[in-house]
């Protein structure tokens, strides 16, 4: 029931939203901050509580809606889904913040935006009816399009088409895998239903499993990005707004990982197992080719955005190492690059509030004149580039260990990128922060409000960095019953 | 006394902490109180755990904070090991590094950021600490990585000069190049050995591999590339000499106390997987003694004050390296420890210079020194007469004699080792005296600004009684050592026997100062003539520029990788997706050409498709 309500609360919200703008233009922005908060003390409450670990799901509903087509609106959280939850709505009330000075018109329509992407992405962890996980995939695209489209920078037109045809053909990939999947299963065992659980383990014979995977893949795996389908984001990335680049590189990235870890491995294990060599060549291609991309940037916010290509490759890595280390580092990996790459578009975002430009060669020397600014950007920086000490580190070196077990070489790749990671993040600092303040820059260091938002963000991932254990804790049970779909499936 | 351990690291990382956050509201009395104050406390509770320690008599004592991962049997622990190795470092590192920040409150105090200064000084100790203390590499590699930030921050303290930026990101790209191969042994090591708790994996390694076998010695030489990273040895040495750009403090704290001895500790650490691998370890003797020949040319040739003291410190450390190389352990923890003394000595000896000549940093532009800073000038030429191996009465002497007859006597002992040791020794006494001729002695050139108030002096004479007297401490600490390393073996080869040796580096010494006598106070006009010769000037602007290593990285390495970097700026791949828009917009294009409005054309056309549809109907 809970799941519904916080799902609930952002439609909501968001609807209220731009009739609240009519009585006072500052209103949207409070409700969507109150929002944000209340679902992730909601979520805070239920990690509180905790799985006993007894029951596979911590909360679940399971309401039929057109049960004639066998659709149920079957909602459930285990403690991965729970943790992006938190994360969702943890950087949701991020974006609001960052967001607070910087849209100043449409404000309404603005967080309607806004607050249903975020219900579209709360659907996408939560749902287990794949009908209702398609229709929150889509939900998550069209207000996505609108914030890049009317609240973008200079090219949003065509960042935001270029965004809307990449998603959009793939997710209808994804839309005919379904319905394959939904006839196979229907065939086989007179079942005609979307539930995931009933879905798992549909027997299929090895041509169609290859097939009907591959339509789920095209979806995430343009969404991950995997290079060579990455070309979108940079675009969408920097043409956003910062809560637009915010949500998209610190939580849609992630429903493309999730895809994989719900739906691509446990109903297609044996599939995916067979894709295994080219998925660790194309990880550890995004792993470096994203890093040399990050490097030559001259866009601020572009090159952010190459190096979640970078990071990401190492989740994809993590997936296909087909063991508990690397797994747990993948998804350890999603979580803190949520936090290090979206504080890295907030301050993108303030700074071009402040200078008006993104590019790097207007820039340099800010340290002097906003050094809480330029601290911060020295601090995340140095979490993308992999300090130990920092959430970020954990993940990969997790990734690392897994990997090595399975590809010695693409462990060694991916070493080489997290060396190529200093390339890029000593090169942003330096380009923006230090140097010599030739463009005599006078700007307003980071307000109360956007530097209480990056403390929290800066005191999470020293947390992650110092003592995960409570995270991995959350995710195990569900990363264990991964493994064992995939251990006795694959050992078959 | 013995659970206060933990405070040693925590206590500067707990004032750097409040310090980068707080910092800028504090007063300047209150930063140095906090930025100073956190390493002599660090300092004391390290004495105070050195005497439980010693107390206890055990020879190990190990205290485990918290559970750091816990994930499908990699446990690895925030915890600490303290044994004779690391104990001794530790002490080195608190007390010498409370003598730089003691000298750092005066010397940056009228720079802006005050504050940020001390805060990354304190995490520089902090991490040092956690390097030498941590009881598995996960949490070694925690604090060797955090050195590496620190040095990065530190040489690049003053930013808006980019050269400095520069130097600082090559500090920490090459030093990084060097930790991705340590990290691959970590991988390796933790695949084939299941942990990366140091003592059990020491164990493990020597249970299940044998002398000599392929995987032991892969990850050997894979610690190696870490260890020569961070302690500037060839081949990635050129980090270092341009890591004078930061404050000379900084420069201090990087030579003497912390970070580039890392590498040391680091094959010290882990010398049963070397002994395990003696390809890696001959490959560590042959490196040593590469390097303090190459950095003791490099070291001749230098102006710049800071700079030519930079070589001597790659050249001491590859005796260091020689000494882990040729199996004589403790030697090199020993000439560690006298290291430490004599290097931070010269350089905030340097940083006295510098400051007193209005920052001139070209040793031909300074001179006659000796009687306007004497205080400066005898600790400097203490310190400089404990390098070169002054006989009998310095520090350097005996760490350097264990080193240079460990090179031949020791377990993996060679001729050409020792006779590699002997003419570093002749080097360092020939460019360290240079120095002290041609700044302190001849003519003034460049008058005197400003004198050292009592902050600077302190930690000058203090260090420069150690310089000297560090020494006496040679039989009870290798003694000491022993317990955590295995003792070296030495036995006699050829005719050479241990006081041979001596002598000759006594002979050596000697040598090398009546040569810089000879050159550089007494007749210099033999040093210009032989420079001015085209092979004399060929050879000195080789050794100049590091024997042409930053030329050759430069273009083997850095050029091509921004080139290509650059020239795909725009993502080829990119490319692609264009082209297939570009074609259905051109498409639409064509197509939208036939819409001319005549009917006959479309009636035409209408005719023609069920022409074509019929015809394929019926064939087909």
């Amino acid at each position: 029931m809970i799941l519904v309500w916080l799902i609930a609360i952002l439609i909501f919200a968001g609807a209220v939203a731009p009739l609240a703008a009519r009585w006072n233009p500052r209103a949207p922005r409070w409700i969507a901050l109150i929002a944000t908060l209340l679902d992730l003390g909601l979520t805070l409450g239920i990690w509180a509580q905790g799985g006993d670990g007894s029951t596979r799901w911590i909360k679940q509903v399971d309401w039929p809606w057109l049960p004639a087509f066998g659709i149920h609106l079957h909602l459930a959280v285990d403690g991965l889904s729970l943790l992006l939850l938190m994360l969702t709505f943890f950087l949701g009330a991020i974006a609001v913040l960052a967001s607070w000075t910087e849209i100043q018109s449409s404000i309404g329509f603005f967080h309607l935006n806004l607050l249903w992407v975020l219900a579209g992405i709360a659907g996408v962890f939560v749902a287990l009816d794949l009908f209702v996980f398609y229709f929150a995939w889509e939900l998550m695209l069209i207000p996505m399009y609108f914030l890049i489209a009317i609240w973008g920078h200079e090219r949003r037109q065509y960042a935001s088409v270029k965004f809307f045809l990449f998603t959009q053909l793939s997710g209808l990939l994804m839309l005919a895998a379904i319905l394959a999947l939904y006839f196979a299963h229907g065939q086989a065992t007179g079942v005609y239903t979307f539930d995931y659980l009933q879905l798992l383990g549909t027997p299929l014979s090895r041509q169609a499993e290859f097939w009907i995977m591959l339509g789920f893949v095209a979806a995430f795996a343009v969404k991950l990005p995997v290079v060579p389908f990455h070309t979108w984001l940079p675009d969408a990335h920097s043409e956003a707004s910062t809560a637009g680049s915010v949500i998209l590189a610190g939580l849609l990235l992630k429903t493309g990982a999730y895809g994989f870890l719900r739906f691509v491995i446990p109903l297609f294990p044996n599939a995916a197992h067979e894709i295994t060599p080219v998925a660790l060549a194309l990880a550890t291609l995004g792993i470096l080719y994203g890093a040399v991309m990050a490097f030559a940037q001259t866009d601020l916010k572009r090159l952010v955005a190459y190096t979640s290509v970078s990071h990401l490759g190492f989740v994809l890595l993590g997936i296909f190492a087909w063991n508990p280390l690397a797994l747990q580092g993948a998804v350890m990996t999603m979580i803190c690059h949520g936090f290090s790459t979206g504080a890295l578009f907030v301050l993108a975002g303030a700074l071009q509030e402040r200078i008006h430009t993104r590019d790097l060669s207007q820039m340099g020397g800010l340290w002097n004149t906003a050094p809480r600014l330029s601290g911060a950007g020295l601090f995340f920086a140095l979490a993308s580039l992999g300090l130990p000490g920092l959430g970020d580190f954990v993940g990969e070196i997790l990734v690392l260990l897994g990997v090595f077990r399975v590809s010695t070489g693409a462990a060694v790749a991916a070493a080489i990128g997290v060396l190529a990671a200093t390339f890029y993040a000593l090169r942003m600092v330096q380009r923006a922060f230090h140097g010599e303040n030739v463009h005599h820059w006078r700007i307003p260091d980071l307000t109360p409000r956007e530097g209480a938002a990056i403390a929290l963000m800066m005191a999470v991932l020293l947390w992650l960095g110092l003592y995960p254990q409570p995270v991995f804790n959350t995710f195990r049970p569900a990363m264990d019953w991964l493994q064992q779909q995939v251990n006795t499936i694959v050992m078959r | 006394m013995l659970e206060l351990l933990w405070l040693i690291p925590a206590i500067p990382f707990a004032s750097a902490l409040v310090l980068s956050v707080f910092g800028p509201r504090f007063s300047r009395r209150g930063v140095a109180v906090m930025g100073a104050g956190s390493i002599a406390a660090a300092a004391v509770i390290a004495m105070l755990v050195a005497v439980g320690f010693l107390r206890s008599g055990s020879s190990t004592y190990t205290q485990v904070l918290w559970k750091w991962i816990r994930v499908d049997g990699f446990e690895p622990e925030i915890g600490l090991h303290l044994d004779a190795l690391s104990l001794v470092m530790v002490l080195v590192v608190t007390f010498v590094g409370f003598f730089i920040h003691l000298y750092s409150t005066e010397f940056m105090a009228e720079d802006e950021d005050y504050s940020r200064f001390f805060a990354y000084m304190n995490l520089f100790v902090g991490s040092m600490i956690t390097l030498l203390l941590a009881d598995n590499l996960l949490l070694l590699y925690l604090g060797w990585e955090g050195v590496g930030l620190c040095s990065y921050l530190l040489i690049g303290f003053w930013y808006r000069d980019p050269e400095n930026g520069l130097a600082a990101r090559k500090a920490f790209i090459v030093t990084r190049v060097g930790d991705t191969a340590m990290s691959i042994a970590l991988l390796l090591l933790f695949t084939r050995l299941g942990t990366l708790n140091i003592q059990e994996l020491m164990q493990r390694a020597s249970q299940n591999w044998p002398v000599g076998s392929s995987v032991a010695t892969l990850a050997a030489f894979l610690l190696l590339g870490g260890a020569v990273g961070k302690s500037a040895q060839l081949p990635l040495q050129v980090w270092l000499p341009d890591a004078m750009a930061g404050p000379t403090p900084t420069s201090a704290l990087i030579h003497a106390a912390t970070m580039v001895t890392a590498g040391v500790y680091l094959i010290a650490r882990t010398h049963v997987l070397f002994q395990l691998a003696p390809a890696a370890q001959l490959a560590v003797a042959v490196v040593g003694a590469a390097t303090l020949l190459l950095a003791g040319c490099s070291a001749l040739v230098q102006y710049d004050l800071k700079r030519a003291l930079a070589y001597s410190t790659i050249s001491q450390i590859g005796y260091m390296f020689l000494a882990l190389g040729v199996g004589a352990w403790t030697a090199a923890i020993f000439h560690f420890l006298t290291h430490a003394f004599f290097k931070a000595l010269l350089f905030l000896c340097a940083g006295v210079v510098i400051e007193a000549l209005g920052g001139e940093h070209d040793i031909f532009r300074m001179g006659g020194l000796r009687h306007r800073l004497p205080l400066t000038f005898w600790a400097f030429f203490l310190a400089g007469c404990s390098m070169s191996g002054l006989p009998l009465i310095t520090a350097g002497y005996f760490s350097k004699d264990l080193i240079i007859w460990g090179a031949l006597a020791a377990e993996h002992g060679h001729a050409a080792l020792w006779w590699a040791g002997a003419a570093g020794a002749v080097l360092t006494a020939l460019y360290t005296f240079r120095l002290i001729f041609v700044v302190f002695f001849g003519d003034i050139r460049t008058p005197v600004i400003r004198t050292p108030g009592l902050a600077m002096t302190i930690p000058l004479a203090v260090l420069g009684i150690g310089a000297v007297l560090a020494g006496y401490l040679k039989n009870p600490l290798i003694s000491y050592l022993t317990s955590a390393l295995p003792p070296t073996d030495t036995r006699q080869r050829g005719f050479m026997t241990e006081d041979m040796s001596r002598a000759a580096l006594a002979f050596a010494f000697a040598i090398g100062v009546y040569f810089a006598y000879l050159l550089y106070r007494r007749s210099p006009e033999l040093a210009e003539r032989v420079v001015a010769t085209t092979g004399g000037r060929k050879v000195r602007a080789w050794w100049f520029s590091d024997w042409g290593f930053d030329w050759l990285y430069d273009r083997a390495f850095v050029r091509p990788f921004v080139w290509i970097a650059n020239i795909n700026r725009g993502d080829f791949i990119d490319g692609f997706y264009s082209g297939i828009a570009r074609a259905a917009d051109s498409l639409y294009r064509d197509l939208s050409l036939t819409e001319t409005g005549r009917v006959r054309w479309y009636a035409a056309a209408i005719l023609a498709g069920t022409v074509v549809f019929a015809a394929l109907a019926l064939w087909l």
